[in-house]
């Protein structure tokens, strides 16, 4: 099998906290081949987040990885040392900012701080950096005169562009985007998901991307995997995942947007609220909010297995025993 | 009360709390106890004894009871001089940033002329010029030390009060005294809070250096006149080093508690620091050191992996008649596991 460009194994993120540590990531695995588009798709605090700046080795104390390995091209991302980090990062995996306001530093111009990700890991002259600056800027549909502007006589979904080029600027072969585009109204971000989708085609690069909007996730990429209180509970290419959910978390997710064409459905939500993390359900941790809970998933930590090619779910409903089985197929047979 | 129930949980505080309340006992009821701090008791110079816990000074006073009787008027000017300081400063930083226009231009005017002005030089000549009692010691740091306080907290008003809370205070109708103090006050507790203690130390030290300078009133028993006396009487030629060294010791205790003190609210009022403890602990105990990027401590075991695929349950054997694939081996180990 080809070698995956990431490939994450078992990460677990603590915080700590004066009364022990909160498991923030708890156990989670996937891999991201070239050209793929993964989605991370969870509630606020499920840990998506996180996990993505983990992997970057970005967190701030009290942050601490616990376990497991994240292996790029082969290289163990958590054996590096400071030193190895810092050209790794950027470099190989870069990471577009939720908030393009905050991300560029309101002092500087937009081609200043391009060419300052450039002129730091790179032995180029100012100002072929800035040439540099300049494509990069007309890449993601920016004029390049616009080089000299400062980041606020630029509009929200320009800011963001600029982001995506500082984060393009040294071709990297991975780029993170945690929720690009949720500070943008739906049309600016409709373009620019289009622009990314463009310049992957063009560039080649891989994708780990990052939203609570699963319509959105189900459309852009090509895998998805579902976090629910720091735990994958499902992880499935789009297609699959959107034909048959196989966790029942999933399946409220999905009846919770209504569905542009075909017939209409009663949305539902999914009741309660997400679990307080320094205090996790025992067993199964969407247990307490499940709709089709048994006993016994109130002490079974239900493991991720393979209930379709390359479909895998943590449910215990898929997990077979026993008198617990239910009759009924659990497939609605779309698979 | 939950912030004073996270207070008392921590170790800082109650070393500080302990110590400093020791010290408020002594002053409170430590002179009715003691002998008189001024009567000739005993020979000159006696080194401590069963007698003279503390020996005796030049005069033949009891040093046991002078330190003790000090304690009073050092402390009492000390939190006095620091809840008048803070007050002062925190109205007039508070009041200039959020009001701003030219009560800000007038009230900054006023805190910047204090702000030049040399603190101390001005404490030892305002000093020698007023009559010599501790209420003149008082004023007198009083005047020289509410201006840094006004600036730092007029510069985090002013932050604060461009927040989208005070502006919806100000649509709400509150009126400006309430926005002041129940809005943007408490956003800066540990601002306040440290700039107290500062003050309080710096009072209690201000205090002792300017008796010591003689420019106390010296008929009065304090931590500043006793450290005079032993200076007058030149103890460290004669090597009675017991002179000094209790009030000393008594002066760099009570800053030592009100330090701890301070360090516990900064770490309660901000959560980071309070996981930071606990987070250097791990560390330490797997020999890492932490620095910029997220350290990574293996202590979790990996969880096993549902069964590799081709194993697992494949979507054609799903509906398929029999169900047998549960008789694979495979499936009772996992089950079993």
């Amino acid at each position: 099998m080809k070698q995956p460009l990431l490939e994450v194994d078992n990460l677990s993120v603590e915080y700590m906290t004066e009364n022990g540590s909160v498991h923030a990531v708890d156990n989670v695995s996937f891999t991201i081949g070239k050209g793929e588009v993964f989605g991370l798709a969870g509630e606020s605090g499920s840990g998506k987040s996180t996990a993505a700046m983990a992997i970057m080795r970005l967190l701030q104390s009290p942050a601490i990885i616990t376990g497991g390995t994240a292996k790029f091209e082969g290289q163990d991302i958590f054996k590096m040392s400071e030193d190895e980090l810092r050209t790794f990062r950027w470099r190989k995996i870069s990471l577009v900012f939720q908030s393009a306001m905050n991300a560029l530093n309101p002092v500087m111009t937009v081609g200043a701080q391009i060419a300052d990700a450039i002129v730091s890991h790179e032995r180029v002259t100012a100002t072929q950096a800035m040439e540099r600056a300049a494509e990069l800027l007309k890449l993601v549909g920016i004029e390049s005169s616009r080089i000299t502007s400062y980041p606020h006589q630029l509009s929200g979904g320009m800011r963001q562009r600029v982001v995506i080029a500082i984060a393009l600027a040294l071709k990297p072969p991975l780029l993170f985007m945690d929720e690009p585009t949720t500070a943008l109204d739906v049309v600016v971000q409709k373009e620019i998901l289009q622009q990314i989708a463009e310049l992957k085609k063009e560039l080649g690069f891989s994708i780990l991307f990052i939203t609570h909007d699963l319509s959105l996730m189900l459309e852009f990429c090509d895998t998805i995997g579902i976090l629910y209180a720091g735990r994958l509970c499902e992880i499935a290419p789009a297609a699959s995942l959107l034909s048959g959910p196989q966790h029942p978390y999933t399946e409220g997710l999905m009846h919770s947007f209504p569905e542009l064409h075909g017939e209409r459905h009663r949305m539902e939500g999914i009741f309660g609220a997400p679990p307080d993390m320094e205090h996790p359900p025992s067993g199964c941790r969407f247990h307490p909010r499940c709709k089709k809970r048994r006993p016994r998933c109130e002490n079974t930590l239900p493991r991720l297995i393979h209930v379709g090619p390359r479909h895998k779910s943590a449910c215990l409903l898929n997990e077979p025993l026993t008198a617990e089985r239910p009759k009924v197929s659990l497939f609605p047979g779309k698979l | 009360m939950m912030f004073l129930r996270q207070l008392l949980k921590n170790k800082k505080a109650v070393v500080g709390l302990w110590l400093l309340g020791f010290f408020f006992v002594l002053a409170a009821i430590g002179p009715y106890v003691v002998r008189d701090p001024t009567a000739f008791l005993t020979d000159p110079v006696v080194p401590p004894n069963s007698e003279f816990w503390f020996g005796s000074t030049q005069k033949g006073q009891d040093v046991f009871a002078q330190t003790i009787a000090g304690a009073r008027t050092s402390l009492v000017i000390g939190f006095l001089v620091g809840f008048v300081v803070v007050f002062v400063g925190a109205t007039v930083g508070i009041a200039a940033g959020f009001i701003g226009g030219w009560v800000d231009d007038v009230l900054s005017l006023i805190t910047n002329v204090f702000l030049i002005i040399p603190g101390l030089p001005l404490a030892v000549v305002l000093a020698a010029y007023m009559e010599a009692s501790p209420r003149s010691i008082a004023i007198v740091l009083i005047l020289t030390g509410w201006a840094w306080n006004a600036r730092v907290l007029r510069a985090q008003t002013l932050s604060i009060a461009k927040k989208e809370f005070v502006q919806a205070a100000v649509v709400g109708g509150e009126s400006r005294l309430r926005i002041m103090f129940v809005e943007i006050l408490p956003n800066m507790t540990s601002l306040v809070v440290s700039g107290f203690i500062g003050a309080v130390v710096y009072a209690i030290g201000a205090q002792v250096g300017l008796e010591f300078l003689g420019l106390g009133d010296l008929s009065e028993v304090t931590w500043g006149t006793n450290l005079f006396w032993a200076a007058n009487s030149q103890a460290l030629l004669t090597e009675s080093w017991w002179v000094f060294v209790p009030t000393g010791l008594c002066v760099a205790l009570v800053g030592f508690a009100l330090v701890m003190i301070n360090f516990a609210i900064d770490e309660v009022t901000n959560p980071r620091l309070r996981a930071e403890s606990s987070f250097q602990n791990v560390l330490t105990r797997a020999g890492i050191v932490p620095g910029f990027s997220t350290p990574v401590v293996q202590m979790r075991e990996p969880e096993p992996q549902g069964p590799p695929p081709g194993q697992g349950r494949q979507p054609e054997d799903i509906d398929g008649p029999g169900d047998d694939d549960f008789s694979d081996p495979s499936w009772e180990e996992e089950t079993k596991a």
